[in-house]
């Protein structure tokens, strides 16, 4: 094999933020028309090096070389020159504009619009990303938004794209399309540097794989030739132990049943939930997917009794009716809850361990009598958290922003555990946890249901769901399936139903938008 | 090339927090060497007639816990309610309210008192002040109305109250139509606590506000709930914490206090009714409750030193012949300079450029 100039290449390339080192030393070798994963737990210094590419950031030392000559990446307009482009993981579109006007918007020479739809009617069409330029983006879907991103990219003709957790928005039948789009673009000679923890995506699509712990390359190798198991072992360094599942016992009696629950939201961007009915009984896990967006907040919301629901007989904890309910009120009924933003919902960033774990903790554990705080009980009820679930901390005073997302989210879920909750409704477990604590967590929670708990699993991760739950329904623009036993289903039905393609009388809008 | 740099820390210093208003205490000190330097004054006699020459008698002392009761409790009340992410800015109106009903009643039963009428005043004085401070309350929770507007527009309602009221129902009527109210009568009047002094029972609850405010904010189960409802109100509607009620709590505990700082004026050392019952106690009770860090220790101190700014102020008036702005020159000094160095808490100053990191890049 001749060996043109590598499209880029980076060279000890180091950077510092106040108190960690985000990239040491990190050696990359992106060659034309290959697809190369960036892999590494939350905190590995991924994204730092993607910014560094994009230009958003810059390197303390290092040297990047790019088709053979050395370079400097100034900002973000400096990488588009050179043919680098970059599809976030958030999207920076305008509801209100049309797809066109929203391309042009971030485009350095957009061109008069007319010649610029063409253009994204034929780009689009190549590459099989099916994109009509006048429509507006308040009524694309989250996987057609992700089109507008790629277009916008592909109209420059990149060299390199920078795929950043793309498939985390998308449902498993729209991540199998933009693979193939991928590859298109893989075999015209364009560079992929793809971000994801995903890791059967990864041995699906990559023809290599660069590795990163703690900031350093720990090494590459092929992803189609490694078991997910062992890519998550580089990952982390150490080996993992996947939770066994353990039969299901007897479910016992309902522990949580919603009933017809329908809300009406002021925010004009939420998902009502539209005649939503299922139970959790006693001893099992039900998980709930569904692509972000589709009523999760407003569900968690309305179980949590932050928002009440005017039916009170819809949500009932331990058959009581519980709508009307405040979160305190649930908690004393048996709930406890574990929300998907840990920090600035589940913990207060600034406040300490023990403080945090009054937060929820008051109103099942004996922490407060007669309006004082028991301060040495909040501290020894932090300890015991930190000990039973293994929070990797300097202490009960450590502040909760101290911790590592992992190291949080056991806090988090250790403290609702250790209430002895009769139903337990989580969201999101492991979003962003490294693999070693989200064993922990999967293990607690399995522990919890079968030592008699109602658990329900509200996530958008099917490979998680599928670890965990006994039964799965999936939610969809407010509406929710009936729930399959897990071993009669498959990733593929799942994801259909996550497509919308189930039974629910639709309504006006929703039929178009499903596709 | 720069020469300074702010380069952020990890995580916010602790030492910093509390040295910050030291620094910012010298900086003001040293703004004011230049200043009066600058104006041909010898600063060090300036300085010294501002700030040591009142601290000098048992008399100045004295004046100086008499300005600083007011300040203290406007300003206990008012850090409660920040800690909350609730902005009253209306202590000058609660404060006001407090003087109007308290002194009130001094001159309905005038003649006619007992032992029972002060402990009646100061109740109505905290009646009033809160009742004040329920309307930008009751705004807020009903219609979602910002507190710092309502709260400060306030403020001139109850001074052009207390204005009619002193042209009109309050004023003396012998008194050849001076705005001005009879002079309360003894029972109507707080003791004094310090012989020799102006210092009155206010003193006593100022210091009684301090404790009750540290109390609440560091063992009490409300006072958690403020801290978690002022730093991550989304993780207090997640813990299930009532932030209506802690908007009326907070509202209504720093009128009542502010309430009580104006009877205390009234029926302290002013001793009747007038148009000019506070020189701005409750504006300058956010300073003080900003310069105390919001922690009721800090609070008793940066209000002692703001009292000084006011003795000082009007020692310098008479000793230098200083015009009265002066005050507000000192304090808005430090106020400015707190802010600046508040800076520090969250980066440190690095000297020089960043010239050997830059040059490795490069290479």
């Amino acid at each position: 094999m001749s060996s043109p100039p590598h499209r880029l290449e980076l060279r000890g390339v180091t950077k510092r933020f106040p108190g960690c080192l985000a990239n040491d030393q990190v050696d990359l070798v992106l060659r034309p028309g290959e697809i190369h994963a960036l892999l590494g737990e939350n905190g590995a210094g991924k994204s730092t090096l993607v910014k560094i590419i994009y230009g958003v950031l810059h390197a303390d030392a290092g040297r990047i070389q790019w088709n053979g000559q050395d370079t400097h990446i100034p900002d973000p307009a400096g990488a588009r020159r050179l043919g680098i482009g970059m599809v976030f993981q958030h999207f920076s579109l305008f509801d209100t504009l049309t797809v066109a006007e929203n391309i042009s918007l971030g485009l350095d020479q957009p061109g008069p619009m007319d010649a610029l739809s063409a253009r994204i009617a034929e780009v689009s069409e190549r590459y099989g990303l099916s994109l009509d330029p006048r429509r507006h983006v308040h009524n694309l879907s989250v996987g057609e938004r992700q089109r507008v991103e790629i277009v916008r990219c592909l109209l420059q003709d990149p060299k390199l794209l920078i795929m950043d957790e793309p498939t985390s928005v998308l449902t498993p039948q729209e991540a199998t399309r933009l693979f193939e789009t991928l590859r298109r673009l893989a075999a015209e000679g364009c560079t992929i540097l793809y971000i994801s923890h995903k890791l059967e995506e990864i041995r699906a699509l990559c023809d290599t794989a660069t590795v990163l712990r703690g900031g350093r390359v720990v090494g590459s190798c092929d992803p189609r030739r490694e078991t997910a198991r062992s890519l998550a072992e580089m990952m982390i360094g150490t080996e993992l132990s996947t939770p066994e599942r353990l039969p299901q016992g007897e479910a016992g009696a309902a522990k949580l049943q919603v009933r017809h629950l329908s809300t009406t939201s002021d925010n004009p961007f939420a998902t009502n939930l539209k005649d939503v009915s299922f139970e959790v009984r006693a001893g099992e896990i039900l998980g709930i997917a569904g692509v972000a967006g589709n009523g999760q907040a407003e569900l968690m919301a309305a179980l949590s009794g932050e928002a009440l629901v005017p039916d009170p007989a819809s949500v009932a904890i331990e058959g009581r009716p519980a709508g009307h309910l405040g979160p305190r009120e649930r908690r004393l009924l048996g709930l406890a809850f574990v929300p998907e933003e840990r920090l600035g919902r589940g913990a207060v960033p600034e406040l300490s361990l023990s403080e945090n774990a009054l937060l929820s903790g008051y109103a099942r554990e004996p922490l407060v009598r007669s309006g004082l705080v028991h301060f040495g009980r909040a501290r020894s009820y932090a300890e015991r958290i930190i000990g039973a679930f293994n929070v990797v901390t300097h202490g009960h005073r450590a502040e909760a922003r101290s911790l590592s997302g992992g190291n949080l989210q056991k806090f988090i879920i250790g403290r609702e555990i250790l209430q002895k909750p009769r139903l337990l409704v989580v969201g999101q477990p492991t979003w962003g946890v490294d693999a070693g604590a989200a064993a922990a967590i999967h293990r607690a929670l399995i522990d919890l249901a079968r030592s008699g708990a109602a658990v329900l699993v509200i996530s958008q991760d099917l490979d998680e769901l599928f670890v965990l739950s006994d039964r799965i329904a999936v939610l969809f623009h407010g509406h929710l399936s009936e729930s399959r036993p897990t071993h009669h289903t498959s990733v593929e039905e799942i994801g259909l139903l996550m497509g919308g393609l189930f039974n629910h009388p639709p309504d006006e809008d929703e039929v178009d938008r499903a596709v | 090339m720069t020469l300074l740099r702010l380069e952020p820390r990890g995580e916010a210093s602790r030492a910093m927090v509390y040295a910050t208003p030291l620094l910012a205490v010298a900086l003001t000190l040293a703004s004011g060497f230049l200043l009066f330097w600058a104006m041909g004054f010898d600063p060090v006699k300036a300085l010294h007639a501002f700030f040591i020459a009142p601290l000098m008698s048992l008399r100045g002392l004295g004046e100086l816990a008499v300005k600083a009761t007011p300040l203290v409790l406007c300003a206990i009340g008012l850090a409660i309610g920040f800690r909350a992410n609730v902005w009253n800015i209306g202590a000058e109106g609660q404060l006001t309210l407090g003087a109007i009903t308290g002194g009130g009643l001094a001159l309905a039963f005038y003649g006619e008192g007992g032992w029972w009428l002060l402990p009646l005043m100061i109740v109505a004085g905290m009646a009033g002040g809160a009742l004040w401070a329920a309307i930008p309350a009751f705004l807020r929770v009903r219609f979602n109305a910002s507190e710092i507007l309502t709260s400060l527009m306030l403020n001139y309602v109850a001074l052009h109250l207390l204005n009619y009221l002193m042209h009109g129902p309050y004023r003396d009527p012998d008194g050849f139509a001076f705005p001005e109210s009879r002079l309360f009568e003894a029972d109507a009047v707080l003791p004094l606590l310090v012989a020799g002094t102006r210092v009155h029972l206010g003193s006593l609850f100022a210091l009684l506000a301090v404790a009750a405010g540290w109390f609440l904010m560091a063992r009490t189960f409300i006072g958690f709930q403020i801290k978690v409802i002022g730093l991550t109100p989304t993780a207090a509607g997640y813990a299930g914490f009532n932030q209506k009620k802690i908007i009326w709590l907070t509202l209504l505990l720093s009128g009542a206090l502010a309430g009580l700082a104006g009877l205390g004026e009234v029926a302290g050392p002013i001793g009747q009714m007038n148009p000019t019952i506070s020189p701005g106690y409750g504006y300058t009770a956010i300073i003080v409750a900003f310069l105390g860090r919001l922690h009721p220790v800090g609070i008793l101190l940066a209000g002692f030193l703001m009292a000084l700014s006011f003795i000082g102020g009007e020692a310098a008036q008479i000793a230098l012949g200083l015009p009265k702005a002066i005050t507000g020159v000192f304090q808005g000094m430090l106020l400015f300079f707190l802010l600046a160095t508040d800076v520090l808490i969250r980066y440190r100053v690095r000297f020089g450029a960043k010239r050997a990191v830059v040059g490795r890049a490069a290479a």
